[in-house]
This record gives structure tokens, sequence and C-alpha cells, in this order.
């Protein structure tokens, strides 16, 4: 897994590639809470994931907790297949706002 | 039999004893990754047996299991260890810690090994515990909880860590029939979402038509057929279509060596 991190508009983006799991997803959780603490709302792209655990979508929920607190927003752009599949599992794909594309995404 | 890369686990010559007693007689089997596969059989037949052997709880006089590339009768401690936390094991009875409660029991293994941080593994425990239909019991003792809700909170635990690979011991067992379907859609899901290999050990004809891909039946030891569901359903094995008809089977008696049993105590 590797991610990096980008301004669009005024959100953060985080672009995920690869897997997210239970070794790396701190990793993440790290670099998500720092973006929100920090007083941004953030884009998390799925575009490039290919798996997602339960420890990936925990960091999710918490980094999506934190953000509603500080009245700031998670968005999940690009999910599809299993990442998508395990968000539907879950029932997240009701909660977060998910987008198909950055394009959707207006300032 | 040969192995495929796509199986992730390989049965070989497999044959184990209980004492004298002959269990398993050969068995040949592979499972691929992503399969539902269930193991049938009635009691007696080997199915908890051959389970135990999967788990590398016993050890068999001969054959070989590989799971995800691990011979396991032959692999050290530490390689089974790491071979486990891949593999989850939901038990019968949910197999609970009767002095902890529901969410202290599941979220267990995370806590043994993983470092992740205490809020993740909270999340967790309640996505699992949200996904088992659980949500609200997780500062409950196991004592308070009904038959289905321990097998559904063992269930959560055996997922906790997102195996590769589930095995799952019976389970619509003494579940009333609505809690039975639910638990078999959850199987289906937990397959296409985690991209686990889930095998069922059951006896439970309904349920295995339902969630199998392929279905290997196990007749005193032996293996009988391995097939898909239509496959076993135009099977024209006597064996079978006793299971499928729900006939007490009519076994054929060996007269000398029944008063051998009788008399001595031995097969």
């Amino acid at each position: 897994m590797t991610f990096v991190q980008k301004t669009h508009l005024h959100y953060q983006l985080l672009a995920l590639t690869g897997e997210v799991d239970l070794h790396n997803s701190p990793q993440v959780r790290k670099q998500l809470l720092a973006i929100v603490e920090s007083g941004n709302s953030v884009i998390v792209d799925f575009s490039s994931l290919s798996y997602i655990d339960s420890s990936g979508i925990a960091t999710l929920v918490e980094t999506y907790n934190l953000a509603k607190n500080k009245q700031l927003s998670l968005t999940i752009v690009g999910a599809r297949g299993a990442p998508l599949q395990v968000l539907e599992l879950t029932n997240l794909n009701k909660v977060f706002p998910m987008k198909d594309s950055l394009d959707e995404i207006k300032a | 039999m040969t192995s495929s890369n796509k199986s992730i686990i390989d049965v070989n010559n497999l044959v184990t004893h209980y004492g004298e007693r002959k269990i398993l007689k050969n068995l040949n089997f592979s499972v691929e990754k992503g399969e539902i596969r269930v193991i049938m059989g009635g009691s007696g037949s080997g199915k908890s047996t051959l389970l135990n052997h999967m788990l590398a709880l016993l050890t068999p006089t001969s054959g070989s299991i590989v799971i995800d590339g691990v011979d396991v009768v032959n692999a050290n401690r530490k390689t089974l260890l790491k071979l486990r936390q891949k593999m989850g094991v939901a038990f019968q009875g949910g197999a609970l810690f009767s002095s902890m409660t529901v969410g202290e029991n599941i979220k267990l293994p995370l806590q043994h090994h993983t470092e992740l941080d205490e809020h993740t593994i909270d999340i967790m425990t309640r996505l699992k515990l949200e996904l088992m239909n659980l949500a609200g019991f997780e500062d409950l003792m196991p004592s308070e909880l009904s038959g289905g809700m321990l097998k559904r909170a063992g269930l959560a635990r055996a997922v906790i860590m997102d195996p590769k690979l589930l095995f799952f011991d019976e389970p619509s067992a003494g579940l009333d029939p609505v809690t039975a379907v639910e638990l078999d859609e959850l199987i289906l899901k937990l397959r296409d979402a985690m991209n686990m290999t889930i095998i069922v050990v059951t006896h439970e004809l309904e349920s295995a038509f339902k969630i199998a891909d392929k279905i290997t039946v196990l007749f005193d030891g032996e293996i009988v057929i391995t097939g898909t569901v239509d496959e076993i359903k135009s099977s024209k094995d006597i064996r079978i279509q006793n299971m499928i008809n729900r006939r007490a089977r009519d076994e054929h008696l060996d007269a000398e060596q029944y008063i051998k049993r009788l008399t001595t105590g031995k097969n």
C-alpha cells in the first residue's frame, strides 16, 4: 500500500493504492487524523485501491466522526470492486458521501 | 491429486486413526480460493475429525494437508501460528470465554496479534457486531445470550481479523429456521465482500444447497462425492440419494464381523 497526499480545491486528498490491511492501516489512520486535526476536509481516493480490510474501514469511521465534530467532511471517491463491497456490507456507503470521480466534487 | 495455483487447501491421501480405529480413509480433495466448500456427512462420518486435521489440531497417521502453501502436518510452531492468523474458526457453540463480555471476547484476537490503536479495535469490534446483528450486546456476558446469538458472536470473533480462510462448524445447528437463513446469507456476503474462502462443516442439507459452490460428502471416513449442488442432486449413489431423501441407511451386515465385534470388541 502507498498513499499520496495533495490539495484539491479546498480539500486535502489522500489517494490510496494497493491494499489497506492490519499492518499498514495505522499509517493511513495517522495521516487522515492529522489532516482533519489541522482543520481540513478530506477526500479519500479509492480509484487505485484493490482491497481494504476492517481496520481500514474502522479508520475511515473514526476520521469521518472527527471531521463531523469539527464541521468538516470526509468524502470517498472512486470506490469499486471489493472495497465498494466492504462499504456496502457495513452499510457505510449510506453514511459516507460517495462520489464516482473527482469531477463531481465542486469547490 | 495435483494441486493448482488456485487452490488454498490441498488434502492428499489423508489417513487418520483414533486408537486402532481408522477414521479417515485416504481422503483427497482441493478447495479453491474464494470458494464456499461444504463438507457434509452424518454423525460419525469423520467430518469433525477432518476439520480438526485442517486446523492442525490433530496429527494424521499419513498423508498431507497443505493450506495456503504451508504443509500443516510438518510445519513448525511459528509457521503454524502465522498461518492461523490468516484463519478464522467459528466453533459449534460459539466457544466464547464465559468470564469476558461479548465485546472483550470478539476483540481478543486483535489485542493479541496486532498493534492497532484501541479506538480502531473498538470500532472494528462494533462493525462486526453490527454485521452479526448483535449491535448493543457488546457489554453482555455470553451467559446472557441465546444459542443463536452465541453462534453469531462466535462468528464475529472468527472474522475479526478478516481471515483469508474461515472454518465454520455446524452454522445452523440448533437455530430457528429464520436465523439459520440469515446466517447463510451472511456467509455468502462475507465471501463476496471479504474475498474469503469458507469451509462449512454441516449436516444441514438445505443450508448446504444454498451456500455451497461445491459439496464434499463423507460417509464412514471416505469421500463419496465432491461436486456442485446439481451434481450432488443428480448423483445416482444410493448413499447420496438416501441423504437427500432423508432415508435411514440400510447397511449391509457382515455377520462374521458383527459377531467378532460383539464377542471381542474389535473390528
